[in-house]
C-alpha cells in the first residue's frame, strides 16, 4: 500500500491546476497498479486553507484543520505538488503552504513537481523555483516534472499525456525505490542531541 | 494552602496604544512598569517577572538594575525574570548581579533562565545563534558552580578561563537564587531543568495546549529520571494572558482592537479563534478562574502561575484596573480553588526560606548540588 498525498495550489472553479493534479494521480497510480502496488490517494487544496496558513505563518502554529492537512503530507509515502505560474514562479499561496509546513516533514520524501501557465514561456519554474525549494527540504525530487499551458488542454492533448506518462514513469520508479517513507521526529531528535550534551559536558555532577 | 505562587510578568514593549495611535515614550513605560509591580505587591500578588530585551521597541535592557529599584519600593513580593538571557550575557555577571539583588530584597529573589529568540542580540554579545544550545549548557554550569563554589576554576569553549575565582558576594545565607527555566516549545530546555532538578516554566501563552502538554510531561518524567523525586514532585511554572471586565462582552469589546494590532499575534486569527486556541482568556473574572484552573489537567498540579496583563499597548489605568480585578476576585479563589484534591506530595513553590530550611534540615544533602 502506497499513500499518496496530492498537493494542488488551484484558485479557481474549475482549476487547470487541479486538473493537471488529477491527471498525474491517476497515471501513477496506474503504473504503481501495474506493479501490483494498492494506492490510496488524498486530495490537499490550498484555496480552503488560505487564510489557515496566513494565520500559521503570523502566529507560528497551526490551528486543527491545517495541523490534520499536515498529518497528511506527513503520513505520506510520495507527494504530487502542482501550483499555478505566478510572476515566473510559484504561487505566493503554494510557497507559504511550505513555508509553515513543520521542518522535516518532506526529509527523504519522494516528490513529482508540476505547474501550469498561460504560456510555455515560463515552463522553467519547475527548475528554477519548485525543484530548488523542494531540495532546501530535502525531498527526493523526481527528475521529470510536467508543465501544462492553457495550450496543452486542447489539441496537443497527446503531447502532455506523453510528458504526464514519463512523469509518471519516473515518479514510480524513485516510490517503489524508495518504499514506505520513515518520517522523521525532530522533537526526539533535539532531545537526543540534548541528553547526549548533557551526558558529555565537563564538571557536570550527575 | 497550597503554597502556590501566583503573579505577573512584562516583557517591557513600548506599543501604541491602537485605540489612540500614540506610544508610550520609554521613560513612561519604565515608570509604569514600576507602578505595576508595586501595585502587583498591593493587592496581594506574590511574584512580579521582567523580560530582558536589548532593541527598541522594548525597555528592560538592565532587568536587575529594575528589579532593584522595585525591591526597595515593596516589602513581600518575589522579583523574578522572564527570562534572563543565559546565552548572551556573561554567567559571572548573572551570578553577581542575582547574588546582590538576592541582599537588596532580602532573598525575595529568583530567576528564570532562557535562551532569548532575538537574532541579533547574538552577535550584539559576541557569541553565534547556532551555538545557542551548548551555549547554555556551558554558561549555565559556570553559573551553578559560581553560586555553590567558593573558588571556582573553570575552563569553557565560549568563555574566557577563570582561575582562582571568587563570586562576590555570596548568595544570601548561602543559598542561590531558585532557577526556573523557560521555554516555549522546544524540548531541550526541559531536559536541561529536570538533569538539575531545577523549576521548569512553560512560556503557554500565544501557543496551544498540547504543546505545553508535551513539554511539562517531559520535563516531569525526566526529572524522576534524574532522581530528584517523583514526576508529580517537578516544580512547575506556567503563563497566562487575560484580560478582564466584570462583563464579559465589555471585556471582548474592549480588549479587541489590542488583539487586532498585537505585535506577536495581531492581524492574523480572530480574537476568537485564538483564545479557543491558546491560553489567552478575555472576558470575566469567573471566566478567567474557570480557565486557569483548567490548566493543571494537562500540566498537573503546578507551583507558579503568572499572567501577562501589560502588552500590546494597554493603557496604565487599564493594567492597574486588570490587577484590582486579580487581586480581588481571582487569585483568592484560586488559592482556594487549586488547594482541592492537591495531592500531598505535591510540592510548595520554592521560596529563599523554604531552601534555607532544606539546606539547613540535612547540611549532607545541601552540599550536593540539586538545588
Amino acid at each position: 500500500m502506497t499513500k499518496l498525498t496530492i498537493i494542488s495550489g488551484g484558485i479557481r472553479q474549475p482549476s487547470s491546476t487541479r486538473l493537471l493534479a488529477e491527471r498525474l494521480e491517476a497515471a501513477v497510480r496506474a503504473d504503481l497498479g501495474a506493479s501490483n502496488v494498492q494506492v490510496t490517494s488524498s486530495f490537499v487544496e490550498l484555496r480552503p486553507l488560505a487564510h489557515p496558513i496566513m494565520d500559521a505563518m503570523l502566529t507560528g502554529f497551526a490551528a486543527p484543520a491545517l495541523e490534520a492537512v499536515f498529518e497528511t503530507v506527513a503520513g505520506a509515502d510520495a507527494v504530487i505538488a502542482v501550483t499555478p505560474a505566478f510572476n515566473v514562479s510559484y504561487s505566493g499561496l503554494f510557497k507559504s503552504f511550505f513555508d509553515v509546513l513543520p521542518e522535516e516533514t518532506l526529509s527523504d520524501m519522494p516528490v513529482l513537481i508540476a505547474a501550469t501557465g498561460g504560456t510555455d514561456r515560463h515552463s522553467l519554474v519547475l527548475e528554477h523555483s519548485l525543484r530548488p525549494m523542494f531540495s532546501y527540504l530535502h525531498a527526493l525530487v523526481s527528475p521529470t516534472g510536467v508543465y501544462a499551458a492553457t495550450d496543452d488542454f486542447g489539441s496537443q492533448q497527446t503531447a502532455l499525456s506523453q510528458r504526464i506518462a514519463k512523469a509518471a514513469a519516473d515518479f514510480t520508479r524513485l516510490v517503489q525505490a524508495c518504499g514506505p517513507h520513515q518520517r522523521r521526529n525532530v522533537f526526539a531528535e533535539e532531545l537526543s542531541a540534548m541528553q547526549q550534551l548533557l551526558g558529555n559536558a565537563p564538571g557536570n555532577p550527575t | 494552602m497550597t503554597g502556590m505562587q501566583f503573579g505577573i510578568f512584562t516583557v517591557g514593549d513600548v506599543t501604541p496604544d491602537p485605540t489612540t495611535g500614540r506610544a508610550p515614550t520609554e521613560a513612561e513605560r519604565i515608570r509604569a512598569t514600576v507602578a505595576i509591580a508595586k501595585k502587583a505587591e498591593e493587592v496581594g500578588l506574590d511574584v512580579f517577572a521582567t523580560g530582558e530585551h536589548h532593541n527598541p521597541p522594548f525597555v528592560p535592557s538592565s532587568p536587575t538594575t529594575l528589579l532593584g529599584y522595585i525591591a526597595a519600593r515593596t516589602e513581600r513580593i518575589i522579583l523574578s525574570t522572564s527570562t534572563t538571557l543565559i546565552t548572551t550575557n556573561d554567567p559571572v555577571k548573572i551570578a553577581e548581579d542575582f547574588t546582590v539583588l538576592q541582599h537588596l530584597s532580602g532573598g525575595r529573589t529568583d530567576v528564570m533562565l532562557g535562551r532569548g529568540n532575538t537574532g541579533p542580540v547574538y552577535p550584539w554579545f559576541g557569541q553565534d545563534i547556532r551555538q545557542a544550545v551548548p551555549l547554555t549548557v556551558e554558561h549555565y554550569g559556570l553559573l551553578r558552580r559560581l553560586w555553590r563554589e567558593e573558588v571556582v576554576d573553570w575552563q569553557g569553549t565560549f568563555r574566557t578561563p577563570l582561575q582562582g575565582f571568587t563570586l562576590a558576594p555570596r548568595p544570601l545565607d548561602g543559598v542561590p537564587p531558585f532557577v526556573w527555566h523557560g521555554a516555549i516549545r522546544t524540548p531541550e530546555i526541559a531536559e536541561l531543568a529536570a538533569h538539575h532538578g531545577d523549576g521548569f516554566f512553560a512560556n503557554h501563552i500565544f501557543w496551544p495546549a498540547s504543546h505545553t502538554r508535551r513539554l511539562v510531561q517531559l520535563y516531569r518524567q525526566r526529572f524522576a529520571h534524574y532522581g530528584h523525586g517523583t514526576a508529580a514532585q517537578a516544580i512547575v511554572g506556567l503563563g497566562g494572558q487575560v484580560f478582564m471586565r466584570k462583563n464579559s462582552q465589555d471585556a471582548v469589546r474592549e480588549f479587541r482592537p489590542y488583539f487586532d494590532n498585537a505585535p506577536v499575534y495581531g492581524h492574523g486569527p480572530s480574537l476568537e479563534e485564538f483564545t479557543e486556541l491558546t491560553p489567552l482568556t478575555v472576558g470575566s473574572p469567573e471566566q478567567v478562574i474557570e480557565r486557569t484552573l483548567g490548566f493543571r489537567t494537562y500540566v498537573g498540579d503546578y507551583q507558579r502561575q503568572l499572567f501577562l496583563v501589560d502588552h500590546a499597548g494597554l493603557p496604565l489605568k487599564t493594567v492597574l484596573e486588570q490587577l484590582d480585578l486579580l487581586g480581588a476576585e481571582v487569585v483568592p479563589v484560586l488559592r482556594k480553588e487549586f488547594a482541592v484534591g492537591r495531592p500531598a506530595e505535591v510540592p510548595p513553590a520554592p521560596t529563599h526560606q523554604s531552601l534555607l530550611q532544606a539546606k539547613g534540615a540535612s547540611p549532607a544533602v545541601a552540599t550536593t548540588p540539586t538545588t
